[in-house]
């Protein structure tokens, strides 16, 4: 097993400079980030955008298609999103896309508040080959293959460690 | 001689989590807690509204009321609606049951209907205990309310308002007024402030209307209102039924008010903070003043909400448990399963 | 018939007896009890009981035998056939039977089939009003002509102070014993359990002891008044004892007993809605239990009963305050009073005493001891074998018992009734 270390900060600045373009076109863009990961990596994409509306939050855990497996998770806070979703152009925040469940939870709670104009998909990581669901992020910060499993440590400072399996002796 | 004290508790499974709820009496503050920090979660913090969200989809809960209860009834209902399972709800007139078909054949029937949890209210100490007893080990009891034993989810909904008022409840004093012996939802409460620690218990009625060893469910009792109002930092009235006249326990409305009505004057004998809280339906100028009712220290609408987030937390979550409970046997089976195999092939060599 | 139990135990409180020594008997009839047989003895059967009591069949002043009638499950012939398994050859059977017992056909019934059955004494006991109703009287003298050896009314006391004064005055002159049970249904007010902290907790309707105890004050001055025997059934509260005793002490003419259950059980039990330990009077404080316990100690308490009621399975199968109250108890009425031996609760002569010879002299009956020419009614018991009381093995058509998983020490191994064996254990 080998352990990566990610310059967690160089992707966020390259992530930001791949979302002004975005902000340019729709000024009043408002950005959600999926709890827990999603979340640290939101706040740190809303400060250095610097984004007037208060950064929303959602905690999918209400919404996942495994609660019938796994239950409820013990951790689970409200959803807090300060404005109204109808109409709005949205930027929604991950750290990981894998199978893309967790973002198909996000837009369904999404849709329970209103109506988007348009969401865009951004995630900091992107664990390619592995989706189960038809969904792809607008901006990656880093591709990784399926086989990469990582962990993710924040809020300060933002951590990746990503171990690769050991290649598989013949 | 061995006394068997205490009764083993139903409610829990396995994993010492929550099965059935039917009574408060054995739980553990952490059962408690996490009810209600689950129940904050479906609040929404910015219009104290509840949101639909889709938990339960495909469950299929039946509520279950041989004591009609239209209020609770829609709590619950709503509860369910907005955890998007499947609902259906029977008014079961006891004398229908009595005439032929049994109890448990009744059960049996609506079981056999794909139920996953039951909601059951019954005029009956003890009816949701029984129904645990022999439903199938899939399905969910959630006491609704058995007689004058318990109604646990709307004391879970009380000290979810005391903690929203006051914080944490451990440190307060409690003061419940009114009939104490024949109301389930006191003993409810009384059980969730011991549980929760809350520093003094207190109970103020007539001994007509208390239980013969309130020291048993670890109250102070005063028959004095003025007395018992003393300091407290929350006053929970008890609604006063008509049959308590009746059957010669106090003379008369006008002067059970008198002596125990909760009037501003009295109040004010408690904390300037203390909060006003009563389960509902207010019988005006009987157990409270109006101007009580409706002033400030009044919380009497907010606890509707509350009771419909509460019965959200409780449901999930034991379905929830359920889930965790089932994954955790199919991973056992399977460790059991490879462990054989492997066996077996250690055979072969 | 002549048979020989030769060098067991026997135990008769009766004569004060307890020593290892044989005992003979001839058509159905106990010839002596003796170390040799007597002159001329030449038995047919001997069987060798070392390391085994004998003990007289038991006398239960209590037991439902769910005949005539569908009220309770079973019919005489299987409850006696239970009773014998417990080593009971004696049942008193109250008269809430369907129809109940208040005439000479419903006894003259009772007799015919317990005859049929011949597996133990059934002794009924007569409706002391019509239909148990606490109206009218019943034929009080045409009941006790017929073979009734008491008057009683069940588990349904007689409300009117007027009509139990007028019973108990009209009966006075005839030669027999009224059994009361005392209970006020004012103050009872359709409780379930114990006013005590277990009702309090559980939110089940009490019934406190002065629904008992007034009820015994009211009694105790009519019987009094009347001058009549009287027996009191089944108490169940500490205050009762005490009562009970200051009125033998002033010399009235009263006994009385108490339900085996009731010196075992208390309210802790209740915790936990099981409607098994739903029964009337309720199991009460532990406070009351240790009373009643030393009541039968102290001979305030005469006999010890089983309360046997047989019930039908849908009878529990309810929430605790809607299911049938009483339990089962001729099986384990004998193995629970040697629990309390071996608990050292009772000493052995006193709890045999209880269930034996006191409970048949309270009622004129000539079993209950191992007297020369009694009948040969007696218990084989093995009183090391260790068991457990299983619901599969349960004799009687009721289930419902609360014992069922209780492990005891000492089996009944053979039963005689009339010097016929009509139990044996085949496990043995």
């Amino acid at each position: 097993m080998q352990e990566l270390d990610i310059d967690v900060n160089a992707l966020i600045d390259k992530m930001t400079a791949e979302l002004k373009p975005l902000l340019k076109k729709h000024p009043g863009a408002k950005m959600i980030g999926i709890r827990t990961g999603g979340e640290w990596i939101a706040q740190s994409l809303h400060q250095q955008l610097e984004l007037t509306d208060e950064l929303g939050v959602i905690d999918i855990s209400f919404y996942r298609d495994d609660f019938s497996k796994i239950g409820l998770n013990p951790t689970i806070k409200p959803s807090h999103i300060p404005w109204d979703v109808e109409d709005q152009h949205l930027i929604l925040v991950d750290d990981v896309l894998f199978t893309g469940r967790t973002i198909r939870s996000a837009l369904n709670e999404i849709f329970d508040f209103g109506r988007p104009a348009s969401v865009t998909l951004v995630t900091l990581l992107d664990r390619k080959g592995c989706r189960e669901l038809p969904l792809q992020a607008d901006i990656v910060g880093m591709p990784l293959k399926c086989e990469q499993t990582l962990k993710l440590t924040g809020p300060e400072p933002l951590k990746v460690m990503i171990s690769e399996p050991a290649e598989v002796s013949a | 001689m061995k006394a068997r004290l205490t009764a083993p508790n139903i409610q829990l499974n396995e994993q010492g989590k929550l099965k059935h709820l039917l009574t408060l009496e054995g739980l553990k503050q952490q059962h408690l807690l996490e009810i209600l920090d689950t129940a904050e979660s479906f609040i929404d913090p910015n219009s104290n509204k509840i949101k639909k969200v889709p938990l339960l989809r495909g469950k299929s809960i039946m509520n279950l009321f041989f004591e009609p209860s239209t209020r609770t009834r829609t709590t619950f209902e709503i509860a369910e609606k907005r955890l998007s399972a499947d609902i259906e709800s029977l008014d079961i007139q006891t004398s229908a049951t009595k005439k032929g078909e049994s109890l448990l054949d009744t059960l049996w029937n609506l079981q056999a209907m794909q139920a996953d949890m039951f909601v059951i209210r019954h005029a009956e100490s003890g009816a949701a205990h029984f129904f645990a007893q022999h439903v199938a080990p899939h399905v969910h009891v959630l006491n609704a309310g058995d007689g004058q034993h318990a109604h646990p989810t709307q004391a879970l909904l009380d000290m979810f308002t005391i903690r929203k008022k006051k914080g944490d409840i451990f440190d307060l004093k409690v003061a419940i007024i009114g009939d104490i012996l024949h109301s389930r939802v006191v003993r409810s409460q009384i059980q969730a402030l011991s549980i929760l620690e809350a520093r003094e218990i207190r109970v103020i009625g007539p001994k007509t209307l208390l239980p013969e060893n309130p020291e048993a469910l670890g109250v102070h009792v005063y028959h004095d209102i003025e007395e018992g109002l003393q300091d407290v930092d929350v006053v929970i009235m008890v609604r006063l039924q008509n049959e308590r006249m009746k059957s010669a326990l106090i003379p008369s409305e006008k002067e059970f008010f008198k002596r125990y009505g909760l009037t501003e004057k009295r109040l004010a004998l408690a904390k300037p903070d203390a909060i006003v809280m009563h389960p509902g339906p207010i019988n005006r100028g009987v157990e409270i003043d109006s101007a009580v009712a409706d002033g400030a220290q009044s919380v009497i609408l907010e606890q509707v909400t509350y009771g419909i987030a509460v019965r959200m937390a409780v449901m999930s979550i034991i379905m929830s448990n359920a889930a965790q409970l089932a994954q955790q046997q199919a991973e056992q089976q399977e460790r059991e399963f490879n462990l054989e195999s492997e066996a077996e092939v250690e055979g072969a060599r | 018939m002549r048979l020989a139990i030769l060098n067991a135990r026997v135990i008769d409180p009766s004569q004060n007896l307890d020593k290892i020594t044989s005992i003979f008997l001839s058509r159905g009839r106990i010839v002596e009890i003796a170390d040799e047989a007597p002159d001329g003895f030449t038995a047919d059967q001997t069987i060798d009981a070392s390391g085994k009591w004998i003990i007289p069949g038991l006398v239960d002043l209590q037991a439902r035998l769910g005949e005539p009638g569908s009220s309770y499950a079973g019919s005489i012939a299987s409850e006696t056939r239970a009773a014998v398994a417990g080593g009971v050859t004696t049942i008193c059977c109250p008269p809430d039977t369907s129809p109940v017992n208040d005439s000479q056909a419903v006894t003259e019934l009772i007799q015919r089939r317990a005859r049929q059955a011949a597996t133990a004494y059934v002794m009924p006991i007569g409706a002391l009003t019509q239909g148990l109703e606490g109206k009218l009287l019943s034929g009080i003298y045409s009941l006790v002509e017929g073979g009734c050896v008491a008057l009683s009314q069940a588990n349904q006391p007689v409300q009117s102070a007027l009509t139990l004064k007028n019973a108990l005055e009209y009966t006075a002159s005839l030669d027999t014993v009224i059994m009361l049970r005392c209970e006020d249904q004012d103050l009872k007010n359709n409780g379930v359990a114990h006013d005590g902290p277990v009702s309090s907790r559980l939110g089940l309707p009490a019934i406190s002891p002065s629904a008992e105890t007034t009820a015994l004050a009211r009694d105790l001055i009519l019987v009094e008044e009347a001058g009549i025997r009287a027996h009191f059934s089944q108490l169940s509260c500490a205050r009762s004892v005490e009562m009970i005793a200051e009125a033998k002490k002033r010399g009235l003419p009263v006994t009385c007993d108490v339900a085996i259950h009731q010196l075992l059980l208390s309210e802790m039990d209740v915790l936990g809605f099981n409607s098994l330990f739903h029964v009337s009077p309720p199991l009460r404080s532990l406070k009351d239990r240790d009373a009643l316990l030393a009541g039968v100690k102290s001979g305030v308490i005469d006999a010890i009963v089983s309360d046997h009621t047989p019930l039908h399975r849908d009878d529990k199968l309810l929430p605790f305050g809607e299911s049938k109250p009483g339990m089962i108890g001729l099986e384990t009425l004998l193995p629970l009073v040697l629990k309390l031996v071996q608990e050292n609760q009772l000493d052995l002569d006193t709890a045999l005493k209880a269930v034996t010879h006191t409970p048949a002299s309270i009622l004129n009956i000539p079993t209950g001891s191992l007297e020369n020419g009694r009948p040969a009614d007696l218990v084989i018991i093995d009183p090391e074998a260790i068991w457990t009381f299983e619901e599969d093995k349960i004799v009687s058509e009721g289930k419902n018992s609360p014992f069922v998983g209780w492990e005891f020490i000492g089996k009944v191994e053979q039963t005689f009734f009339q010097g016929r064996p009509v139990y044996k254990n085949i496990e043995l």
